[in-house]
């Protein structure tokens, strides 16, 4: 079922254990990148039934790719974990209640419109002061932020000579409820010389369904996608605000593989595929005067971007280059927060067993503001902080750029 | 012979009694029953119920470490999180007469933590905190599961570290390198873990807790910390490590010296000893491993490389340049082809990375591996090398080298593909003659990966019967019924190991 030479790849050395989030909170082996593997190794070549205990380990593993950067074996744990949830999705019959769960995230997160219903329902509820009820019965409920009104994007125009022409990619989860943070890379992405187009056709980038282990749901999105942003003028990158969707999209090419009309645009779109911190890092010195505004900022690495892009630099740079403001490290930057997707509903334990460690380190910076380039993160880590009573502000690398470019009005 | 590996477990012919003559004496086997759902009950009790691993599919993944030829499952493992919950623990096993096995991370390459005859499985990876850092005397006490790393990183802030530097310091755990002895490639100038362990808190297998050594340097009696650290879990648990750490260097300057063949590099390994001259690291790659890691890692080693040799010096700025020279004169005397300073903090990191990353890029070479950890006097490493080569004449198959040059510890790697049966016992047929070798030149089997059960055959070679019958004889003092840790380092009776051909695909890795 799974492809031996993947799993083939592992030497067994144990060099990612320490890198594992959930290893780290449990030390428990099969909840380990290692463990995991021989996990899936057993059940594939027959000598370890599929079970409600495998199917266990491999749901709390966040997908956060930490162990990809640790391995030295070059192993791709992403693949083999995909390769494994399908497994089980096809293979497994989940207890019902989990079934339901499962189905309604895939029916909710992924589609625009649904999601700004409930959103518009949630904004009303928190508005009446019902929400707090809403809070007491489903506890993961309490992610949710003030949700404010968004409305789509439009294409916009570089200021001055455009010197690259980009699209956006407006992301469901992150359009929806942080609509604010594409409006600002929009903004900061114009003013440093670049226009940006906003296709009509995009949907979700089919990130959940992957990690969901729903190929054919994955693969579906990605196709109404490659049409989308390769129709018309090539754009010199897709951008994306979010980590997860970046990510998603950069695998695009090895997803549609197989399918013959679309492999070879669904890998010259992968390809274009950007983080919106990599591009204004690299727009950077042609961006207008900026306001200096004094602030201590700590950054957090989205696993998305750090473990699944390999962008580590880029956000820091841009941060540091902000006038006034003090970068500090953050222990443990590259651990997952948890949020992990939809992770923090299928897995409320662990996923806030991680918040709370991550906010512990968060909080031990002593900084006005943490920046977070994913809104997974984003919501997950201002949960937590909200939860804790602590002032420290979460906001996007961009979103702070856009401020500074305003003169430092804040917010 | 008990532990002992065949390519075929049919080759095996000690079943029923497997006995094999330590010294003048039989040892028996200790047939350890299985465990009692109430014994997993009462572990529970004392530990919570997600320290406890039980189900068929958790406890697989416990059936091997690094070492992936052997394979074998606990019945049950647990895993501590406290010295007083390890004793409760260590305490209800030897009440119920089982045998246990200590495991760390797992990174061991020699199936130290192999669960031989022993159904219980203790692990430390919960006992990860470090309970206290003393800058002004340079003193910090580790929990076993601390991983090595952890321990430098918390040192780091004031000017300190942990010298022992496995190659899998980001994962392995100080109960496990004190059980391993483990070096690295600055053991050179900074020694082995035992020269930076001042004492040990040990559970017996019967449940005592025994302190050996103290937090200082000279403790009269017999030193009972020195006997403990190397004996591979075969004395009880380690609950934690009082640990010495070292002033970092105030300069650090790296040279690459490029080489037409491993011959010359070796002759520049013994000018620069000879010369007086100590660098906290001397490796040596040969053509194979640079070609491996070059297009792994894209450092920029010139391509028609024999042999690269790294010599790290450190101490203090002043005079360190002087070495530099020195040592420069001496490659280019061996007729280096080119001598290169790495130019900065972030070069030598890259080029750190590809020497301790080097095997994950020898997977790209063949399927699977396998290394062997001999040591030769430095001398003699030419030799060494040149019967590895004859060897991988002989029995048709691809070796490559990457070792610690300084402490002439080779660590020849072994390309081949499991599903080739032929293959693999030519494989296990050569890995036996280099160690052979290794000894004949007036070396030792192992530098620093154990012996486990991978190297119990050659034990024999090293050791005389006498030496071998107080080695055993000093192990019942701290564990009367060989029940910590059974079956490993001595040819002991026992159920033969079961290569596992038919398994999972895996490939094993050299340091
Ligand atoms: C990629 C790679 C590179 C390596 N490089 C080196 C190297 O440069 N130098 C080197 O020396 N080794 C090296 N090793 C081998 C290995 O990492 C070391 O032997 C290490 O010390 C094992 O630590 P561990 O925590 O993984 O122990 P494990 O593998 O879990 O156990 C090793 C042995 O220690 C015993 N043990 C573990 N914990 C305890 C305890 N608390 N009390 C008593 N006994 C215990 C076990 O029973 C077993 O016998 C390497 C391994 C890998 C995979
Ligand atoms: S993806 Fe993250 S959680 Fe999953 S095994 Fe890798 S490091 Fe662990
Ligand atoms: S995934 Fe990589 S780091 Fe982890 S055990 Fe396998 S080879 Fe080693």
């Amino acid at each position: 079922m799974i492809d031996a030479a993947l799993l083939r790849q592992c030497v067994h050395c144990g060099l990612c254990l320490d890198a594992c989030p959930t290893y780290l909170q449990l030390g428990t082996e099969m909840d380990s990148p290692r463990g995991r593997i021989h996990l899936v190794g057993a059940v594939s070549e027959g000598s370890l039934p599929l079970s409600a205990d495998v199917v266990r380990h491999l749901d709390l593993c966040l997908g956060c790719r930490a162990c990809e950067t640790a391995c030295p074996s070059g192993v791709e744990y992403g693949r083999i974990l995909e390769a494994g949830r399908a497994a089980v999705e096809t293979q497994w019959r989940r207890p019902l209640g989990d079934r339901l769960r499962r189905r309604l995230l895939i029916e909710l997160f992924p589609h625009p419109r649904r999601l700004r219903a409930v959103a518009g329902l949630v904004r009303l509820l928190q508005a009446l002061g019902l929400w707090r009820i809403v809070t007491a019965l489903i506890p993961s409920a309490r992610l949710m932020p003030e949700v404010q009104p968004t409305s789509a994007l439009r294409s916009t125009a570089a200021d001055g000579v455009a010197v690259m022409r980009v699209a956006l990619l407006e992301g469901c989860v992150s359009g929806v409820l942080q609509g604010g943070v594409n409006s600002a890379a929009q903004r900061v992405l114009n003013r440093c010389g670049a226009a940006v187009d906003i296709p009509a056709d995009q949907t979700c980038c089919g990130a959940l369904h992957l990690h969901a282990g729903d190929l054919e749901g994955a693969r579906r999105l990605a196709r109404t996608n490659v049409d989308a942003f390769s129709s018309g003028a090539v754009p010199d990158a897709v951008v994306v605000t979010a980590a997860g969707c970046g990510a998603a999209m950069r695998e695009y090419g090895a997803l549609l593989r197989d399918d013959p009309r679309y492999a070879e645009r669904a890998a010259a779109l992968a390809a274009r595929v950007r983080d919106a911190t990599e591009v204004a890092d690299e727009l950077l010195d042609r961006c207008p005067p900026l306001g200096a505004r004094a602030q201590r900022v700590t950054y957090h690495d989205a696993c998305h971007l750090a473990h699944a892009q390999g962008v580590r630099q880029p956000p820091r740079r841009l941060l540091a280059a902000l006038p006034g403001l003090e970068l500090i490290e953050l222990a443990e930057s590259d651990l997952c927060c948890g949020s992990a997707g939809s992770y923090n509903l299928t897995e409320p334990d662990m996923a806030a067993a991680l918040g709370r460690r991550k906010v512990d380190n968060i909080i031990a910076t002593g900084v006005d503001s943490v920046a977070v380039a994913n809104p997974g993160c984003a919501l997950q880590i201002a949960a937590e902080l909200r939860r804790r009573g602590s002032a420290v502000r979460v906001a996007h690398p961009l979103e702070l750029l856009d401020e500074a470019m305003r003169g430092g009005e804040g917010t | 012979m008990g532990g002992n590996l065949y390519a075929n477990p049919a080759d095996c012919n000690c079943a029923p009694p497997c006995r094999a003559v330590i010294g003048e004496r039989r040892l028996r086997p200790v047939s350890s029953p299985r465990v009692s759902p109430e014994l997993i009950d009462e572990l529970r009790a004392i530990v919570g119920a997600a320290a406890v691993v039980a189900d068929e599919a958790s406890t697989r993944v416990y059936e091997c470490d690094g070492f992936t030829l052997a394979r074998s499952a606990p019945d049950v493992v647990v895993l501590p999180g406290s010295r007083d919950e390890m004793v409760a623990v260590v305490r209800k096993v030897a009440a119920s007469g089982l045998c246990f096995v200590p495991r760390g991370a797992g990174t061991g390459l020699s199936g130290g933590c192999l669960p031989l005859d022993a159904p219980v499985m203790i692990g430390t990876s919960r006992m990860r905190a470090i309970r206290s850092v003393d800058f002004e005397n340079r003193r910090v006490v580790a929990e076993a599961g601390v991983v090595n790393l952890h321990v430098t990183r918390a040192a780091a802030a004031h000017g300190l570290f942990y010298a022992p530097d496995p190659s899998s310091q980001s994962a392995c755990t100080i109960g496990g390198n004190v059980a391993e002895n483990s070096g690295g490639p600055h053991t050179l100038k900074y020694g082995v873990t035992t020269n930076h362990v001042l004492g040990l808190e040990l559970v017996l297998p019967d449940g005592e807790v025994v302190e050996l050594g103290g937090e200082v340097d000279d403790v009269p009696g017999y030193d009972l910390r020195g006997l403990a650290i190397g004996a591979e879990g075969t004395f009880g648990i380690v609950t934690a490590a009082t640990l010495r750490l070292v002033r970092t260097p105030q300069a650090v300057r790296t040279l690459l010296g490029m080489f037409r063949d491993v011959d010359d590099a070796c002759r520049a390994v013994s000018a620069i000893i000879a010369a007086g001259i100590l660098p906290a690291a001397l490796e040596l790659m040969d053509r194979m491993i640079v070609e491996a890691v070059e297009a792994a890692y894209g450092f920029g080693f010139p391509p028609d490389a024999g042999a690269v040799l790294i010599v790290e010096l450190d101490g203090l700025e002043v005079g360190l340049g002087e070495q530099v020279d020195a040592v420069r004169a001496i490659c280019q005397t061996a007729r280096a082809s080119e001598v290169r300073v790495a130019r900065d903090e972030a070069e030598r990191a890259a080029l750190w990375k590809s020497r301790k990353r080097a095997f994950g890029a020898v997977g790209r070479l063949a399927p699977n591996y396998c290394t062997q950890d001999g040591v030769v006097p430095r001398g003699s490493v030419p030799e060494i090398l040149r019967r590895i080569a004859a060897a991988a004449e002989r029995y048709r198959l691809r070796i490559a080298n990457v070792f610690h040059a300084g402490d002439g510890n080779i660590h020849p790697i072994m390309l081949f593909d499991e599903r080739d049966a032929d293959e693999v016992s030519r494989v296990l047929a050569a890995g036996k003659e280099i160690l052979e070798a290794c000894v004949e030149l007036g070396g030792s089997v192992t530098g620093e990966h154990g012996i486990g059960v991978e190297k119990i055959e050659q034990m024999p070679l090293l050791f005389s019967p006498v030496d071998l019958r107080v080695m055993s004889e000093l192990r019942l003092v701290f564990d009367a019924q060989r029940r910590c840790n059974p079956g490993k380092i001595f040819p002991t009776p026992g159920a033969c190991v079961e290569t596992v051909k038919v398994g999972m695909p895996r490939r094993q890795v050299p340091l």
